[in-house]
């Protein structure tokens, strides 16, 4: 028994590509298997985790749950399109980098992308809207602590003596409050 | 450069999509999916692969019965111990009965992932389900046996003792008497375990990339299994998207399978686990069940103490039993104690196996001791810090013999600390003394908070060895390699700041290499707190070495005294006339007889006179080509880090939500290599703490499914559950190793089920002795 497959053709990171994949292959592996863009992770391909986010037109979306045929001819932007092509690092990149946001690296792919794009919407988040901005992506390493950090530091809302504060101050009260999944 | 926080080498790679994971190595590889036994206990009675064999891209289906010699054994007992007396195994494919769920029972290879599924799913095996035992306390009771052959449904009975526990408490003025329970979690990497081999049929040697926390004895492992010279496997550990423990435990089933897969069908193979399958075949930690008698004085000093503890190992116990010997021990933390007893019972149940998992059996340990101090505090209405305090080991007293074995089989002596200013430190760090006046706002708001504290010891930087090897080349570059793996903890970058101290050279000329057999070939491995210390100082006394060397090289071209002889900026100069320098760079190219002029370099090294007379050979006796310097760390015991933690909490009078207010760490590594990269570490350590404590445990039934074996249902924390973590310092050096440095990786996790039980039940009033615990928790204990 073969299985039937289509030529799917979309714009990943400004470039056009196809390849051919069965009606089933999901995005993520699309990205990953078929176009050798392997920046974009699967951390649990049940759309919770967040590490395969990528960008669709613009917005963050599970590229595990999403199949590739449905986003033919769509624009996607994976982690491999968010630095310059002189290869400097965007300011979410390098804010990452610069504040420690990252230590084995999986699930980092999927934060600048989430990050990318809520900065984009928002340029000037409040500790309160980056937590919720960044609330849909897990990270096993850092605590959260220092991407929290990083987004902050490019918040135009955030003073400077907060950000070098950190994630906001002592008398900031967050926790597990009204989360809800 | 030592010392400096200075952002990591590896991030660039990281943050631009050019991480090389497990899965994204092999593109085009044969892919193989496993099917995994749907019962905890079973009798295996037929496998039909029939309905296998119509899915176009099948390459291959094993059973146990494919696999030749070896490769069919039961997989090793890694670390043996004699109170292990019924250490048992699992074979790599199940033969005949099935432990777990997930106890992989068939293999498939096919052209991908998807058609491997799919032939997996159309594989029919049929079962005959025998008596589940899920439970600490079912297995206990050895109503039905994992096992046959293991009575009582016991693997180990361990005993760690100190003085006679049992009489100091029954002559002590109090005694008090309570049970503890601490559920199962997991490590939970992002990125699961994954293995990808090519075989090379021309050179007949075989190339291994798995996602592990110790390649080289992935590699021996393979090697012995496929009958292999070692000399013909290389092991790569490639990025690894987090480990935490898991990825210690080895040869996993598919680190076997996969490459004698590889080499039989002489094709390139990969599995890459999924996060189901991560959830029912990798391993868990933390299930203990403790039984506390204390005897103590008026002051609160602990006289004696007697603990049991059933600890859950799950089906087989391939690690053999550390977590049990780390509780047993490192449950006496910072406290010196009069007597002590610790008796461990570890039970088989069939549940997924039992492994460290970041803390490894710590955490358990540190809620018995410190949820014993509390109970100690509230039963003589003193203060809970006084209390501890009265029990501290003092800064005089070090280094201080415990009188037990500790992991590494070595005795229990910690090597330095000052206990005392770390509870002080911590005390001021959360406002200790003026919580009652916050309290006292809070409960006129009509809202109700705690405050809570515990301290710990961390064993760390466990032997027996780690090496590090250095070479500069002739163009400056300096490139360093240890055997074990990165997961993330920054290695390439604190690495590099060693070597770039030691050396004299700009960091941006060190490349570090980790966790490739190509490059170094023995080690240990990433666990335990060690690979600071132990590369660390592999590494460093490796530069030394290269040091000595260049140092002679470099004197006998510049015709001085190698003791006048200074690096800085990668140049060798005479101290005191910059003028009179020779680059390491040449210095590389003169430590080589062998001058082909390959380069600029090369040809400028002619200038300067080669010392060998004509009488003399070129490399004269003792001495080696090139610039490179080699050596092992390997210290006589572990080296002791130490922390105390507190956390202010609100618990919710109508909802019994629990929201963390305040979290402080004050910590003791010894020196830091790298702040920023310490304080990483501590942070990631203290969310999985949280973690343990609040939200996540394992939920098997009684059947041993386990029910929530996904993140829609094992609730890993959001940043929006992780407060702010504040975080204080002390610096006391370990005497034990030339940086002076102790282990950092785990020590977060380690006090935080301690300490949120202990801010919870200073804000409800009464006693907390079970974590995690959630809202529905608490709402039922107040309900009590």
């Amino acid at each position: 028994m073969n299985e039937r497959v289509y030529e799917i053709g979309l714009t990943v990171n400004g470039v056009p590509r196809s390849a051919t994949a069965p009606a089933r292959r999901l995005l993520s592996d699309f990205l990953r298997h078929d176009l050798g863009l392997t920046g974009t992770h699967v951390g649990c391909e049940h759309g919770v985790c967040g590490c395969c986010t990528v960008l669709l037109d613009g917005d963050p979306v599970r590229s595990c749950l999403t199949f590739a045929i449905t986003v033919e001819g769509r624009e996607v932007t994976t982690v491999e399109g968010l630095a310059d092509p002189d290869g400097t690092l965007s300011p979410v990149q390098q804010a990452f980098q610069d504040s420690h946001g990252l230590q084995c690296g999986f699930c980092t792919p999927g934060f600048l992308c989430t990050v990318t794009a809520l900065l984009r919407d928002n340029p000037a988040p409040t500790e309160a809207e980056v937590l919720e901005g960044i609330s849909g992506n897990l990270c096993r390493c850092t605590g959260y602590q220092n991407i929290i950090k990083a987004v902050l530091s490019l918040s135009r809302g955030v003073s400077r003596t907060a950000q070098e504060n950190g994630a906001g101050n002592a008398t900031t009260q967050r926790g597990s409050g009204d989360h809800v999944r | 450069m030592f010392g400096e926080p200075i952002v990591r080498v590896e991030d660039p790679r990281l943050l631009t999509g050019q991480g090389r994971y497990l899965d994204d190595l092999g593109r085009g590889a044969l892919a193989a999916a496993f099917v995994r036994s749907p019962y905890a206990h079973a009798r295996i009675t037929g496998i039909d692969v029939d309905g296998a064999l119509d899915v176009d891209g099948l390459v291959a289906v094993y059973t146990w019965e494919d696999l030749p010699g070896r490769v069919g054994e039961p997989l090793p007992l890694l670390i043996p111990h004699p109170a292990l007396t019924h250490g048992r195994t699992a074979y790599p494919l199940a033969r005949d009965v099935v432990r777990h769920v997930g106890e992989p029972v068939v293999m498939v290879v096919a052209r991908d992932r998807y058609l491997a599924e799919d032939a997996a799913g159309r594989i029919q095996v049929t079962y005959q389900p025998l008596p589940v035992v899920v439970g600490i306390e079912k297995s206990a009771s050895a109503e039905y046996l994992v096992h046959d052959d293991v009575p009582g449904n016991v693997g180990a009975f361990l005993v760690q003792e100190v003085g006679d526990a049992p009489a100091a408490i029954d002559a002590a003025p109090h005694v008090l008497e309570f049970r503890l329970d601490i559920e199962r979690s997991a490590s939970m990497p992002l990125e699961g375990r994954g293995v990808y081999a090519r075989w090379d049929a021309d050179d007949e040697s075989l190339r291994v990339y798995s996602s592990t926390q110790t390649s080289t004895s992935v590699r021996m492992a393979i090697a012995a299994k496929l009958g292999l010279p070692p000399a013909k496997v290389e092991v790569i550990a490639p990025d690894v998207g987090g480990g935490f423990g898991v990825k210690i435990v080895h040869p996993w089933p598919e680190e076997v399978l996969v490459p004698w897969a590889a080499r039989l069908l002489n094709q390139e193979v990969k599995w890459a686990e999924d996060r189901r399958e991560h959830f029912v075949s990798s391993a868990h930690e933390r299930g203990q069940v403790q039984f506390v008698r204390v005897g103590f004085d008026d002051e609160g000093r602990v006289l004696g103490l007697d603990v049991k503890i059933l600890h859950d190992h799950g089906a087989y116990t391939p690690y053999g039993i550390i977590i049990p010997i780390i509780t047993s021990t490192q449950l006496l933390g910072p406290y010196k104690l009069g007597a002590y007893r610790a008796e461990v019972t570890s039970l088989y149940t069939n549940t997924l196996i039992v492994t460290p998992y970041r803390g490894a059996g710590r955490p358990q340990g540190v809620f018995c001791m410190e949820r014993t101090m509390d109970r100690i505090a509230a039963h003589l209405h003193l203060d809970r810090i006084d209390v501890r305090a009265a029990n501290l080991i003092q800064p005089d007293e070090f280094p201080y013999d415990q009188g037990l074995i500790f992991q590494d089989g070595r005795p229990l002596i910690y090597d330095s600390g000052d206990y005392p200013a770390l509870l002080r430190k911590a005390r001021d760090l959360i406002g200790w003394d003026s919580f009652g006046s916050l309290r006292a706002v809070a409960t006129a708001e009509g809202r109700r908070i705690g405050i809570g504290f515990a301290c710990y010891v961390e064993g760390t930087g466990v032997g027996p060895y780690e090496g590090g090897h250095v070479e500069v080349d002739s163009s400056g570059r300096v490139h360093v390699s240890t055997g074990l793996t990165s997961q993330g903890q920054g290695h390439q970058t604190v690495f590099a700041q060693i070597a770039a101290a030691e050396l004299g050279v700009p960091i941006s000329d060190v490349q570090v290499t980790t966790g490739d057999t190509r490059r170094f070939g023995y080690a240990v491995g990433t666990f335990a707190s060690r690979a600071a210390v132990m590369s660390g100082n592999a590494i460093a006394l490796a530069c030394r070495r290269l040091k000595e060397k260049a140092l002679r090289i470099a004197a006998e071209a510049l015709e001085a005294d190698p003791r006048d002889l200074e690096i800085a900026d990668g140049q060798v100069y005479v101290r005191g006339n910059p003028s009179a320098s020779i680059p390491l760079r040449t210095v590389a190219v003169l430590s080589n007889p062998l001058r082909y002029a390959f380069d600029e370099e090369a040809q400028r090294a002619t200038q300067f006179a080669t010392g060998s007379s004509p009488d003399e050979p070129p490399i004269a006796p003792g001495e080696e080509p090139g610039l490179e310097g080699k050596d092992y760390y390997s210290p006589v015991r572990s080296t002791f880090a130490a922390g105390a933690h507190a956390a202010i909490v609100e618990t919710d009078p109508d909802t019994a939500e629990i929201r963390i207010l305040r979290y402080a760490v004050v910590h003791d590594c010894g020196r830091l290599i790298n702040p920023r990269i310490v304080e990483g570490q501590i942070h990631g350590g203290v969310a999985q703490g949280i973690a343990g404590a609040l939200y996540e445990k394992m939920e098997y039934d009684s059947d041993g499914q386990l029910l929530n074996a996904s993140f829609m249902d094992f609730l890993m924390p959001y940043a929006t559950e992780i407060p702010r973590i504040e975080i204080d310092h002390l610096e006391t050096p370990s005497p034990l190793n030339p940086l002076g440095i102790k282990g950092a990786g785990e020590a977060g996790v380690i006090p935080v089920s301690a300490v949120i039980a202990s801010a919870i039940e200073d804000a409800e009033g009464f006693e907390i002795s079970a974590m995690p615990i959630s809202p529905d928790d608490l709402f039922r204990l107040r309900r009590h």
